[in-house]
């Protein structure tokens, strides 16, 4: 299945950010005058040095945060669009009191959907994620890598039109890293989500991306994008491929030019 | 060179592995049998020393007087248990309710908190005259009970504030993204991850009654309330010393139950998730 780049460029954006600020109470400017589009079906990352801002771009965009000037438009504003946004944080975050189908229910829970009523979409998401005789253990009892993936089944389960994620992998050791990292581009497939992506991995970010944005911090801002236009589905053979050399290459140039530019 | 690796053959005095039975057997076993020899010596000293009984009677002394005075101490244990047992129920609903009260605004944590340390900083045997002159001479026991209440009170509040405060920084954002409201909050967020602490203080607490009830007594009771401690006090004077142990068997192996009660509750509630109740397989 190829997702061709033609057919973002037609559709609407689903979120954009024209000059967007923001400044902490305590005077740091963390974002600088930031415009970013993400189109429908596209997989974005926000690839940058540590301070750069781009997870707080992501809080921005699902009102975990406010910025301080400039517009944001995204889905999932009025009252009813609760669930539209998924969000997957650094760590699972998960409900240590209840098992894997409680944590993945809890968005519909809060959502008012009864246990009953939910439970085929509960079931069908941890399947999705690859976790379906695993509905009734608690998170204790799972590995890290499967509890990354019950708080991906969690953020899922309202079939969000967005899915923004945070750095998910980068507490998991790379064996598991490049499993799920996979897994995820099947699991995008499926869901037919948006998704943007923040990592500091530059081999991460090339395997899963449609488009690269490549972030520089003091201030927080863009300092150029890239398109990965490989075909999906993209497998371990991608990966030692040499146009995904090429563009580790080209996207690794472009983030030393963002660090120079911080120093 | 050649390397070899190979498991090393068990070394002399590893102990070896018990069966499946005997382990819990022996957890029983061990404090009860080492009992049993501390009684035996103490027999033993008591009669080759021959130590006064009015110093230290002999344990087969003590258990002689505790067949004889079982109903006066049955009663007198009853009437304590039942001061205990209602000042901790009050203590666990007032101050979990207290506590979840003073955590949904931080104005009237501000409020209250100052209070409820200062309640719990001033020693209960100073107040003791004053809340028997108000709740009268005739009603001593609802003296106890207040007092009692007070001892309790703090460990269940300050435990529940702790608690409530402790949920996952990462979760309050999963609940903020999908909108929950306050009540969905408290529910399913703030409460359950307050557990561990409220069953902690719970723990805590329920120690506390039955020091506040006894203390309590010591300081306010009269012939009206007549409690355990009030037998230790009336046996004192008489110099029964025998009969002081053997209210003070009572008094012991009441604190004890109340503790592994409050035990089985803790283990019963948070087997599967809380660490503190979860053992490593090795």
């Amino acid at each position: 299945m190829n997702a061709p780049r033609a057919e973002f460029l037609d559709a609407e954006p689903l979120v954009r950010f024209s000059g967007v600020d923001k400044v902490y109470a305590n005077g740091t400017l963390a974002l600088k005058n930031l415009d970013l589009s993400v189109r429908p079906g596209e997989f974005v990352s926000l690839l940058g040095p540590s301070g750069c801002g781009k997870s707080t771009a992501l809080r921005i965009v699902a009102a975990l945060g406010h910025h301080s000037s400039g517009r944001v438009e995204r889905p999932g504003e009025g009252a009813d669009a609760r669930g539209e946004i998924g969000f997957v944080f650094q760590e699972p975050h998960l409900m240590p009191w209840g098992t894997v189908f409680d944590n993945v229910y809890l968005p519909l829970k809060l959502l008012g959907k009864s246990r009953a009523a939910a439970k085929a979409e509960v079931m069908a998401v941890l399947e999705m994620v690859g976790l379906s005789g695993f509905a009734d253990s608690y998170p204790r009892e799972l590995s890290g890598g499967m509890r990354m993936r019950v708080s991906i089944a969690r953020a899922l389960v309202t079939r969000p039109r967005l899915l923004l994620m945070d750095e998910p992998f980068a507490a998991l050791d790379e064996i598991t890293r490049n499993k799920l990292s996979r897994d995820l581009l099947s699991i995008w497939q499926a869901s037919g989500a948006t998704i943007m992506f923040v990592t500091h991995s530059v081999y991460e970010s090339v395997y899963l991306s449609s488009r690269i944005v490549v972030m520089a911090a003091r201030p927080g801002r863009i300092i150029g994008e890239l398109d990965i236009a490989e075909p999906y589905p993209r497998d371990e053979e991608f990966r030692l491929s040499p146009e995904y050399a090429a563009h580790c290459r080209e996207v690794s140039a472009l983030l030393a030019r963002a660090m120079n530019e911080a120093a | 060179m050649n390397l070899q690796i190979t498991a090393p053959a068990a070394a002399p005095g590893t102990p070896r592995k018990l069966p499946r039975w005997l382990a819990p057997a022996l957890d029983v076993a061990t404090p009860v049998l080492g009992g049993l020899a501390f009684l035996l010596c103490w027999e033993i000293f008591v009669r080759a020393f021959e130590v006064s009984r009015f110093i230290l009677p002999a344990p087969s002394a003590i258990f002689a007087k505790l067949v004889a005075e079982f109903p006066v101490l049955l009663k007198a244990l009853l009437f304590t248990a039942t001061i205990t047992v209602s000042a901790f129920i009050a203590a666990v609903v007032s101050g979990i309710a207290v506590g979840v009260l003073i955590t949904q605004h931080r104005l009237t944590e501000k409020l209250v908190w100052p209070y409820a340390v200062a309640l719990q900083v001033t020693p209960m045997v100073a107040i003791a005259p004053l809340v028997v002159i108000w709740v009268g001479l005739d009603r001593v026991w609802l003296g106890l009970m207040v007092l009692a209440w007070i001892v309790a009170f703090f460990p269940m509040l300050s435990n529940t504030v702790v608690g409530m405060k402790s949920a996952d920084h990462g979760l309050r954002n999963v609940f903020q993204l999908y909108r929950a409201s306050r009540w969905q909050r408290f529910r399913h967020l703030q409460l359950p991850a307050a557990l561990p602490y409220i069953l902690a203080g719970a723990r805590i607490s329920s120690g506390l009654a039955v020091i506040g009830a006894v203390v309590a007594e010591f300081v306010a009771g009269s012939g009206a309330a007549t409690g355990l401690a009030w037998v230790i006090v009336e046996s004192g004077t008489m110099l029964d010393v025998a009969r002081m142990f053997a209210a003070l068997l009572m008094l012991s192996l009441f604190g004890l139950s109340i503790w592994f009660v409050m035990g089985h509750v803790q283990r019963l509630l948070l087997s599967r998730w809380h660490e503190s109740e979860v053992s490593q397989e090795g």
